[in-house]
């Protein structure tokens, strides 16, 4: 249902507002009105719209997303090729900052006001303050320019031998910045949710029990805190997807790492409008996806949805 | 005190009931200390905003009458240094902070009407019309803002009208359900049913009775909401999205890395438009924060 709305809405935004797509392709050259039928005829522009949005719709569910026009490729490949970049990327991102914002989070959230506390969520303030694209740009300035110790861009350099072991540790060195940078502005939410979960659950009778039961308070933290207060913190981590893909674009672009998203800002300016089409229905159609993998999820974790 | 001897009017002892409570709000936030923080930095910045033309002459951004040599480290003539056609980057941030600002606030006024008008009608009037309502707020919720406002601006072309209403399309969405949810809460309190009793409309209602009492979750969901809607508009002006006429901190790094202001380490030219988002957006997160505290008791002595 959503994912049909995805659908409908990338066929709305780029078909209907963007107006006619021969208007695009022909804007530099002359050409006569007869050349204008016979390209509307061969990109089945002159059906009525109704069959437009039939044939884009079965099209995009067979896996047929159309050529890319600043590639004269088709866009399925093109994406297939960057795919891996942008997991690689986002996953080790989104990992580090979900490991990194729980434990910090907690840690917080259990001392409410002490100093760890206070330091840390004005830190996280700052950081979810501070724009990706400036954090990545400082981070260029520093790191790879001023102090010479990682590669400015991209994710390979050429002159690395083509055995397993090298490339592997030459991606991994390109990495480091790009990931820094994406966990970053990630983790500040991780660890604003995470806090505010373990204070929900910081007054709760059970852990009063707990801990006349003579547990350690550390124990306490750990075997009976921290779980509850995982709960609802799992639902809000899928929910932020969309924060994870607007992450992941910008970082991309500024480390010129060679995924979707950077393809994505790429396609805005040639205008390379069936790329930026499929590009947007991949993305919000993946994020659509997760939070109903996150529902089910939680269905399956949380024992009182079951039983209601 | 009015004098006694005039009958006092309803809407007076309204209008004096929500004067103490503007009151005692205000007594609440001031107790907080990040929030009062907040305030302060914000006043001074808009301060700023205001006396720009007073400080730096406009004719300081024109590229044809720049003084300065292309990115010039700062100097006693240039504080902080020159952009690459040579203009001064303390003048072209100080006239950023007027762009940034009231695209910021615009995009946010837009935001919370339309969240407004869709949470209340869809919480007060439901059926069907409230369940589309939900739908459709759920599903701008989860879509990734970025991608939605880059496809929408890539279509309509750059302007900073249509940079405000595509910030605003994105990030209407929480304030609808924040919205409907408390519209939801008061719904179900007596004294609507008095009122829907008295022979009140839907209109009379919403207005006299839900509104009233949304408007200060409102307030403070606006002001979390500015924040995100300035770091949109610098990433969307950074992208290169941003209307090409006007100045402001994203468009100024924009600029910066089209002509290598970072392999030139030119970190005179990065930072100030970069520090100007950070205090800002932090400025704004702050009092932001202190607002939910004062009127989510739930989380008083909460804020940092």
């Amino acid at each position: 249902m959503s994912l049909l709305l995805v659908l409908f809405s990338s066929f709305f935004i780029f078909r209907l507002i963007a107006g006619d797509p021969i208007d695009q392709l022909t804007r530099e050259r002359p050409v006569t009105p007869e050349q204008r039928a016979a390209m509307r005829a061969e990109l089945g522009l002159d059906q009525p719209m109704w069959n437009q949005f039939l044939d884009y719709i079965t099209g995009t569910l067979t896996g047929d997303l159309g050529t890319s026009l600043q590639f004269r490729q088709p866009i399925a490949e093109l994406v297939a090729e960057r795919l891996p970049a942008t997991l690689l990327l986002s996953g080790t991102g989104v990992v580090l900052a979900v490991l990194l914002g729980f434990w910090v989070g907690t840690r917080a959230g259990w001392k409410q006001g002490g100093r760890f506390d206070r330091s840390q969520v004005a830190t996280g303030l700052l950081l979810y303050s501070a724009p990706t694209f400036w954090l990545g740009m400082i981070a260029i300035l520093v790191f790879a320019r001023y102090l010479g110790l990682f590669p400015v861009n991209g994710m390979r350099s050429p002159s690395t031998p083509d055995e397993f072991l090298p490339q592997a540790l030459d991606i991994g060195h390109h990495l480091v910045l790009p990931v820094l940078t994406y966990t970053a502005v990630v983790y500040a939410g991780y660890l604003m949710v995470m806090r505010s979960s373990i204070l929900d659950e910081l007054g709760a009778d059970y852990l009063t029990t707990a801990r006349a039961k003579g547990l350690r308070d550390a124990e306490v933290r750990r075997r009976h805190a921290v779980p509850n207060a995982l709960l609802p913190t799992i639902t809000m981590v899928f929910l932020a997807i969309g924060n994870i893909v607007n992450g992941a674009i910008i970082t991309e672009t500024v480390f010129s790492w060679p995924g979707l998203g950077s393809l994505f800002v790429s396609s805005i300016f040639y205008p390379d409008r069936p790329m930026l089409q499929a590009l947007f229905v991949l993305f919000s159609g993946s994020t659509i996806l997760a939070v109903l993998c996150a529902e089910i999820l939680y269905w399956f974790i949380d024992p009182r949805i079951r039983k209601s | 005190m009015s004098a006694p001897t005039r009958p006092v009017s309803p809407r007076a002892v309204a209008r004096a009931r929500r004067r103490r409570a503007a009151a005692r709000a205000w007594r609440d936030y001031r107790g907080q200390r990040s929030g009062m923080v907040g305030l302060v930095v914000l006043g001074a910045i808009v301060l700023l905003a205001l006396a720009a033309p007073l400080l730096v002459d406009e004719s300081a951004l024109s590229v044809t009458q720049a003084t300065g040599g292309r990115l010039e480290p700062p100097s006693a003539e240039f504080w902080l240094g020159t952009d690459e056609s040579g203009r001064s980057v303390l003048a072209l941030t100080l006239w950023g902070t007027r762009l940034s600002l009231v695209i910021g606030l615009t995009a946010t006024v837009a935001a919370i009407l339309i969240g407004t008008v869709v949470g209340v009608t869809s919480g007060h009037i439901g059926g069907w019309y409230g369940w589309v309502a939900l739908r459709v707020s759920d599903w701008f919720m989860v879509l990734p803002s970025l991608v939605v406002a880059i496809a929408l601006l890539a279509v309509l072309g750059r302007s900073a009208a249509t940079t405000v209403a595509v910030i605003a399309v994105v990030s209407w969405s929480g304030t609808a359900r924040l919205v409907r949810a408390q519209t939801l809460t008061v719904q179900s309190r007596p004294y609507l049913e008095r009122a829907r009793a008295l022979g009140a409309g839907h209109w009379h209602q919403m207005t006299r009775h839900l509104l009233p009492n949304v408007l200060p979750l409102v307030l403070a969901s606006a002001t979390l909401l500015v924040p995100s809607a300035i770091l949109m508009e610098s990433s969307l002006a950074w992208l290169g999205l941003g209307d090409p006429n006007v100045v402001s901190w994203g468009s100024i790094l924009n600029r910066a890395s089209d002509n290598g202001a970072v392999s030139a380490r030119a970190w005179w030219y990065l930072l100030p438009p970069g520090a100007a988002i950070l205090v800002v957006v932090a400025a704004f997160m702050m009092c932001g924060r202190a607002l939910e505290a004062v009127f989510n008791p739930r989380l008083r002595g909460e804020a940092p």
